[in-house]
């Protein structure tokens, strides 16, 4: 399976199935705790801290970046930095009007 | 043609990790698409809080509750299935991904009554109850509708993929080691589950 010198595809590492069922549960958990701090605080902004602490799970362990080349985490962050830029150019352009 | 090039034919072009990287450079185009939207959302809830609180509070939580474990199961039974094609548990594989299509399924028929009961009373762009909204309201809801409905047209496409990789995987077109089409819809299917985790905080958590 892990056949490196396959010149076809880089060994592939295989995520075990009780890590799947780990992470899983995790993001069940903390979905429930997306619900339960917004009932008691109300507040959106620990509402989204937690959703992106999920996003990260879902990125590293489903989408297997955590296993895989860089190049492809690397480009992940060039695009979450192009879109913080249209984000701060927009609410500038917003709050100086 | 001659035997040697018969010969060169017979080495498969393959290069699964190019695929992979095209398949992510696709998925950053889908996240500009739905972070514009997103942006869209936040500038327009800055500017009608009251509204946009007032509006979601139209939304049942609940039902938003059950997608959001619908869709992270289903994410996790993807991500299962590539365990299990690695592993070469075949019908294992093919099981869950059609757990996932059943899922698919689930959180559409949830969205099914969710958007015909808002129908039923009026709340919809150009409905009665809507028209009587206060202007905060109606953008909160013609973002609701435009962004759950462009998250839920993904939601039908993605099942679609894992069809078409179920299919494959019963043709032994996928296989424990070549898989990529199999790797490439769990991403797709990823991304769809990535957009609800924001979605669902968003539209229905502004209490």
């Amino acid at each position: 399976m892990e056949n490196k010198d396959h010149h076809h595809q880089e060994s592939h590492h295989i995520v075990s199935y009780a890590d799947n069922l780990k992470v899983w549960i995790a993001l069940l958990f903390l979905t429930w705790l997306t619900i339960t701090i917004a009932y008691v605080t109300g507040s959106v902004a620990i509402a989204l801290i937690v959703a992106t602490v999920k996003a990260g799970i879902v990125l590293a362990y489903f989408m297997h970046l955590k296993f895989d080349s860089r190049i492809l985490t690397i480009l992940l962050l060039v695009t979450m930095t192009v879109f913080s830029g249209f984000i701060v150019l927009t609410f500038f352009d917003f709050a100086l009007r | 043609m001659s035997a040697t090039t018969l010969d060169i034919a017979h080495d498969e072009h393959r290069d699964d990790e190019a695929s992979k990287l095209g398949m992510w450079l696709f998925l950053f185009t889908e996240l500009l698409l739905f972070g514009g939207l997103f942006l869209v959302y936040s500038i327009y809830r800055n500017l009608n809080i009251e509204a946009f609180r007032a509006g979601s509070a139209h939304l049942d939580i609940f039902i938003g509750a059950v997608n959001t474990i619908v869709l992270i199961t289903s994410s996790a039974t993807v991500a299962i299935s590539i365990t299990a094609i690695q592993k070469k548990h075949y019908r294992l594989a093919k099981n869950l991904l059609w757990f996932t299509i059943f899922a698919a399924i689930v959180f559409m028929i949830n969205k099914y009554f969710e958007w015909g009961h808002k129908f039923e009373v009026g709340l919809y762009p150009g409905g009665d109850e809507f028209n009587a909204l206060p202007g905060g309201e109606r953008l909160y809801f013609i973002l609701y509708y435009f962004m759950t409905g462009l998250h839920g047209l993904h939601v039908i496409i993605g099942a679609i993929f894992i069809g078409v990789v179920i299919a494959k995987i019963n043709k032994g077109k996928q296989t424990y080691n070549n898989f990529a089409l199999h790797e490439n819809a769990g991403l797709y299917w990823h991304l769809v589950d990535l957009i609800w985790i924001f979605l669902f905080p968003l539209m229905y958590l502004i209490v």
